[in-house]
């Protein structure tokens, strides 16, 4: 019998390792050597940074949405049958339909999802973008804000760690050409002690803050939403009116992932070089499922997926791991809706943010298109 | 430090979300009582974890500087 490699998850990472794999190893999945199944949550495969732009009115659901299967490259098997439970002893993986998937290679990319109800009120009082439905309620919200104080507040764990300051500095923009630059104040929270949690993009950020007037406080973690008289409580004991609440909510992992007891809260404990789950060297972790202490970002997932995947290219091929990763990110960062920039890191390379620019911020619109070839595992 | 540690944080060369945030992450889940040591390269840790932990009415159990990176030790007492 070949080897059989299974992919949870049909989000960015499970994606490009499926199309990477599909390419490394062709000549083996033409003949049987090899089979590559992937389960999915879903037929449909959603860019969820579009979500951002969305509650802007700045993109559709139909450029942030595309069939998975035609995503995939066609030698991949794709299973629209969510898997329920993981037994990495047995090495199956067991889908909603009852059906049994065996493994000799597993790779589990099951990612994230928002939690708004840790927070109590959260649900009922703020807004969001972090769901295709959230965010089209905000982009209504935000069509009908006449003036009034805007807090945004940021829930931990969260993914893309440079949205809340882009949300930020886009309302900003907005009110403004809208005109209601006097009637408005935007008012900026975040749970550690600067407004960002990279150093040095929190040194910009306070400037711009500074300059557009935007007020801000550290040292504010979510704990109570009050929607009725519209107040949002810290845990470390401040209270704030608000008109609109935006919040990032604090995200979780996937309940399967708890039930099969591979890790707490969804997270599963991971070699931060070889991407592999601690203890199990055939079991591969990718993007939002690890619990590596770097960001939660689509951009994560994407240079993980490309070291597992070649890892298990090498492994088949050659019997033996390949690739390490180092810890690479890449994230653009909106700085308004006409400027941006960007920041990169490792786990040895601290970021370094440049100065804004409309050029990086046409190349983030261009990399929102761009973004299908990335998922077929081209660019 | 001669502490019994419940959980250990290794936030070391973690540029982004950062050791505070993988704290604030950890007290979160884990019930009151637990010992957690974080870890992290990052001086400004040191001083930005006891702040925040004096905040929020946590327990700060101390630091210890060893090879080029920090160990934290607070407790979750609330």
């Amino acid at each position: 019998m070949g080897k059989r490699i299974v992919i949870i998850g049909g989000g960015t990472g499970g994606t490009i390792v499926a199309n990477l794999l599909a390419r490394g190893l062709r000549t083996e999945l033409r003949s049987g050597e090899v089979t590559v199944n992937m389960l999915s949550a879903s037929e449909k495969h959603v860019y969820q940074p579009g979500f951002l732009y969305v509650a802007f009115g700045r993109m559709q659901d139909d450029e942030i949405i595309r069939d998975q299967r035609g995503l995939l490259d066609p030698l991949i098997n794709l299973y629209v049958d969510p898997a329920v439970k993981i037994d990495t002893e047995s090495q199956t993986v067991t889908a909603q339909s009852g059906r049994s998937f065996p493994y000799d290679y597993l790779v589990i990319a099951t990612g994230s999802r928002i939690v708004p109800e840790e927070v109590p009120g959260l649900k009922e009082g703020a807004h969001w973008f972090y769901d295709l439905a959230g965010a089209k309620k905000l982009r209504k919200a935000l069509k009908e804000f006449e003036g009034g104080r805007i807090v945004v507040s940021v829930g931990v764990p969260h993914k893309c760690p440079v949205a809340p300051l882009e949300v930020t500095f886009m309302l900003d923009d907005l009110f403004s050409q809208n005109g209601l630059k006097e009637k408005y104040e935007l008012f900026y929270t975040y749970p550690i002690a600067r407004v960002h949690v990279l150093e040095p993009v929190a040194q910009w950020a306070v400037k711009a803050f500074e300059r557009r007037g935007i007020r801000y406080e550290t040292f504010f973690n979510m704990k109570e939403v009050d929607p009725l008289k519209k107040q949002i409580h810290s845990e470390e004991g401040s209270t704030l009116d608000y008109d609109l609440l935006i919040a990032v909510p604090p995200h979780k992992g996937m309940p399967l992932i708890e039930e099969s007891g591979l890790g707490a809260d969804g997270w599963i404990p991971t070699d931060k070089h070889s991407l592999t789950m601690a203890g199990k060297e055939n079991v591969f972790v990718v993007g939002d499922t690890t619990n590596i202490p770097i960001s939660k970002a689509g951009s994560t997932a994407h240079f993980e997926a490309d070291t597992v995947a070649e890892s298990l290219i090498c492994m088949i091929k050659e019997g033996c791991p390949g690739r390490r990763y180092d810890g690479k990110v890449f994230c653009f960062v909106e700085t308004s809706l006409e400027e941006g920039t960007y920041v990169w890191f490792n786990y040895n390379t601290p970021p370094n943010p440049g100065e804004p620019s409309q050029m990086i911020h046409w190349f983030k619109l261009a990399y929102n298109r761009l973004y299908w070839l990335s998922a077929r595992g081209i660019l | 430090m001669n502490l019994t540690i419940d959980k250990s944080v290794d936030a070391r060369d973690s540029y982004c979300p950062g050791p505070l945030m993988e704290l604030i992450r950890m007290m979160k889940s884990e019930p009151v009582g637990t010992v957690i040591e974080v870890l992290s390269s990052d001086q400004g840790s040191a001083k930005d974890i006891p702040e925040w932990i004096h905040k929020v009415g946590q327990e700060y159990l101390g630091a210890e500087e060893k090879d080029g990176f920090w160990s934290i030790v607070v407790k979750k007492v609330k």
